[in-house]
């Protein structure tokens, strides 16, 4: 049975992996059978066996690492002295620090908006038109892709090459710029607007999100609001402001949050793109750099726990938000 | 659930199991035999391992950042050592092996050998996890016979000798097409005040001399440091290096700050670069393997870069000093001392089960040297000097061998893979990147690096 341990080749791998499976499933039915047998079981038995396993992973998968990073933020890079605060001042004080809580400010500001912004109007403009899937589809794309393949395809469309006669641009944002007679740009290099150009990567993915839960909810108007304001004489853009935006206004919320909560994870396109150089490293980008690379497991661990932080609030906001909304239903 | 859904069900499962036993029995086993004739073949002395006992059927495990293809033929260099000795090496590629192998220590599950890449690595390695095992007598004596003293150096750590060294690199040198030097009558320069007179012809003469580029994903900026690295062995000599790379002088010293200035001569110099690829900000956006390139159409006609470049010509190009590219020097100073900045990786062990050191000693072998070179493409070399140079495919990987083994070469390892990674491996190269990118000024950068050493 060396193989279980020790799989070399793929079928070796594959049966390794179906081993896992059926052991898995195994587990659960003897879980949830033993819990079915007895007649008389009391109700708190029933509900261990079915919360038990994932409360067990959560609290081992998710509790435990959250509370020993939090642990380790205070202690130095090798995790051996206790330093107290002074991560935390470094990352406030540091110049390169500084930048990278700058970068982070401005995704978490620029993206949620301008998604949630496009996206609404974008679902508006398509709503009960001829090529409305064709449409949806094509803005949905983005997001089936992953983040690393989107940061590429617009690492290629940024790419520079220098304006001489035998060298052919290859990006197509630098081509269109020689094509209207300007110079080619290095918008990775230039900083802070390359921090601007990734940021419109994220808003092209997230786009596709934001439009279609708020064309689900757009749809769910009641079509009686719709007609008494259109017999009132309302029309257009001031449907759009007095009727459909307040009408949808709880799913509006909820885009908003989710990219916003979404963004403070963004660490895929910075790295793919920048690798986080040239000042547009992020947060979740820097503290894999500084726990992972610099194996500062301090100031790393400090910068999970400003993550953490900074996404508490959000998320309240968003829980709160999805309650009211229900109690209104 | 219906009964038939239920017996569809496992019907599947059945299935399932069934055919994945089936290809195990088919598939499994595979990976000897093919190949490697030329190895197997070669006679080496066996007498060297008889002081390790019986070893037959005994397996070792080998841990490395090589991967394929590179990997092929050191997979098939051990064929010999495992027909003298019955022993197995199982031979494990990875290009996570920098973070990889230090989680492998932490949780228990560390290779038998791994070939670590950089000193630094290696210090923090013998310091942190106290996993590694000093090298056997049979390896020390090897590299005293074998190896420059510097070699030895490198793979000891506070007097304890540890890791022998396997492959090198050159790094000294700056690629060229002979046949442009030709067309314009340049000579290929033999001191550096000759490279400088070289460049401003050059751009006397309407052209850019010199192309570079520091891209390199999670690594970008690292070429730069080798360009520092290079000058101040020139400007400062080899004891300063010594000093500047185990912090007895600061990072930020006045005589790097020197160099760092003679570098910006050329590479912050925007009537020198970029050759064919833009201003001096496109050495930050150019991948490393991209940017000599611009010499094969005549764009531009000297690129600072390692030995290991040959293999990122486009096929068919001829490497050789009467082909499309070859090679020269990077001078110094003067031609009596000739420092030469390099690279390699070195054989570290995890356990010393007399197998795992009969295999140490036979990686630090004349032997092991010679055949792994007449079973590699071009693009390998050591620093052996039992290695005979005709047995290199390729004319820069002779030159190197040569370069080696010159009484008047002094080598020294690459700065940036002796220095702790946080440094070497994290800042280094940002800053340095930066210094290229944003044009920061060589105080900032030098005093930042400075400030970053932990």
């Amino acid at each position: 049975m060396d193989w279980l341990l020790r799989a070399d080749t793929t079928p070796e791998k594959l049966l390794v992996m179906v081993f896992a499976i059926v052991l898995f499933v195994a587990v659960m039915a003897a879980i949830l059978y033993a819990v079915d047998r007895p007649k008389r079981i009391s109700n708190w038995v029933v509900v261990a066996g079915f919360l038990g396993p994932a409360l067990a992973l959560l609290t081992f998968g998710l509790i435990y690492p959250a509370i020993r990073t939090m642990y380790q933020s205070f202690f130095d890079r090798t995790g051996a002295n206790y330093v107290g605060f002074a991560n935390y001042s470094t990352i406030f004080t540091s110049d390169g620090l500084q930048v990278v809580l700058r970068n982070t400010a401005i995704w978490v500001l620029l993206v949620p908006i301008a998604a949630t912004f496009i996206g609404l109007v974008y679902a508006t403009l398509v709503d009960r038109t001829r090529f409305e899937s064709f449409a949806k589809a094509l803005v949905f794309l983005p997001m089936a892709i992953s983040m690393v393949g989107a940061g590429i395809i617009w690492k290629f469309v940024y790419e520079y090459r220098p304006n001489q006669p035998n060298v052919n641009q290859i990006g197509l944002a630098n081509q269109v710029l020689v094509w209207l007679g300007f110079e080619p740009q290095q918008f990775l290099i230039n900083s802070p607007w390359n921090t601007a150009f990734l940021i419109i990567v994220f808003i092209w993915i997230q786009v596709g999100f934001a439009m279609t839960v708020l064309s689900a909810a757009i749809k769910a108007i009641p079509d009686d609001i719709v007609e008494a304001a259109r017999l009132d004489g309302v029309g257009g853009v001031r449907m759009f402001r007095f009727v459909t935006v307040p009408t949808i206004r709880p799913a509006i919320v909820v885009v908003f949050t989710t990219i916003a909560i979404v963004t403070l994870k963004v660490f895929d396109i910075v790295r793919t793109m920048t690798g986080g150089n040239f000042g547009t490293s992020v947060v979740a980008n820097e503290f894999y750099v500084q726990g992972l690379r610099q194996a500062n497991e301090g100031l790393g661990a400090a910068l999970a726990v400003i993550l953490f932080v900074l996404v508490i609030p959000i998320v309240i906001y968003n829980i709160r938000q999805m309650r009211l909304s229900e109690d209104v239903r | 659930m219906t009964f038939n859904n239920q017996r569809r069900r496992s019907a599947a499962l059945a299935g399932g199991l069934g055919v994945a036993l089936a290809l195990t029995a088919c598939g499994g086993g595979s990976g000897d035999g093919d190949g490697g004739d030329a190895a197997a073949a070669a006679d080496i002395d066996c007498s060297a391992y008889e002081e390790f006992g019986d070893l037959e059927g005994k397996t070792v495990s080998v841990y490395t950042s090589i991967v394929s293809p590179e990997d092929t033929p050191h997979i098939e260099s051990y064929k010999p050592f495992e027909e003298c000795t019955g022993v197995t090496v199982n031979y494990e590629g990875s290009r996570e092996f920098e973070a990889q192998l230090v989680v492998r220590l932490r949780s228990g599950n560390a290779p038998d050998i791994a070939f670590i890449p950089q000193p630094g690595l290696l210090r923090t390695l013998v310091e942190d996890s106290g996993e590694v095992v000093p090298a056997p007598d049979a390896v020390s004596a090897n590299v005293d016979e074998f190896f420059d003293e510097s070699w030895k150096e490198y793979g000891t750590v506070d007097g304890t000798f540890y890791a022998a060294p396997l492959g090198a690199n050159v790094k000294s040198f700056v690629w060229y097409s002979p046949q442009m030097f030709a067309d314009a009558g340049y000579e290929v320069p033999e001191t550096w005040d000759e490279m400088m007179e070289l460049s401003d012809q050059i751009v006397a003469d309407g052209a850019i001399p010199w192309c570079a580029g520091i891209g390199s994903g999670d690594a970008t900026g690292w070429p730069a440091t080798d360009w520092l690295e290079d000058v101040l062995l020139r400007t400062a000599g080899p004891d300063v290096y010594d000093q500047w790379v185990d912090r007895s002088i600061p990072f930020n010293d006045p005589q790097v700050e020197e160099a760092l200035g003679q570098v910006g001569s050329i590479l912050k110099n925007d009537q020198y670069v970029n050759g064919g690829l833009g201003g001096v900000t496109s050495i930050a956006s150019t991948e490393f393997g991209d940017a000599g390139l611009p010499i094969l159409d005549g764009s531009c006609f000297m690129h600072r870069q390692a030995s290991f470049y040959q293999a990122n010509w486009p096929e068919g190009t001829e490497v050789a000093e009467d082909g499309d590219v070859f090679a020269f020097y990077f001078p110094s100073t003067s031609t009596d001392e000739r420092p030469l900045l390099g690279g390699g990786e070195f054989v570290a062990a995890f356990a010393d089960r007399p197998e795992v050191q009969a295999l140490q000693t036979y990686l630090s072998t004349d032997d092991w040297a010679n055949i792994k070179a007449q079973v590699s493409g071009p693009g390998w070399v050591s620093a052996n000097t039992g290695l005979d140079p005709a047995n290199l495919t390729s004319p820069i990987d002779q030159l190197s061998a040569e370069l080696f083994q010159d009484e008047s070469a002094v080598f020294r390892f690459d700065g940036s893979d002796l220095m702790p990674g946080e440094v070497g491996a994290g800042t280094f190269w940002t800053e340095m990147t930066s210094w290229i990118a944003n044009d920061k000024d060589d105080k900032s950068v030098l005093d930042a690096i400075e400030a970053s050493w932990p």
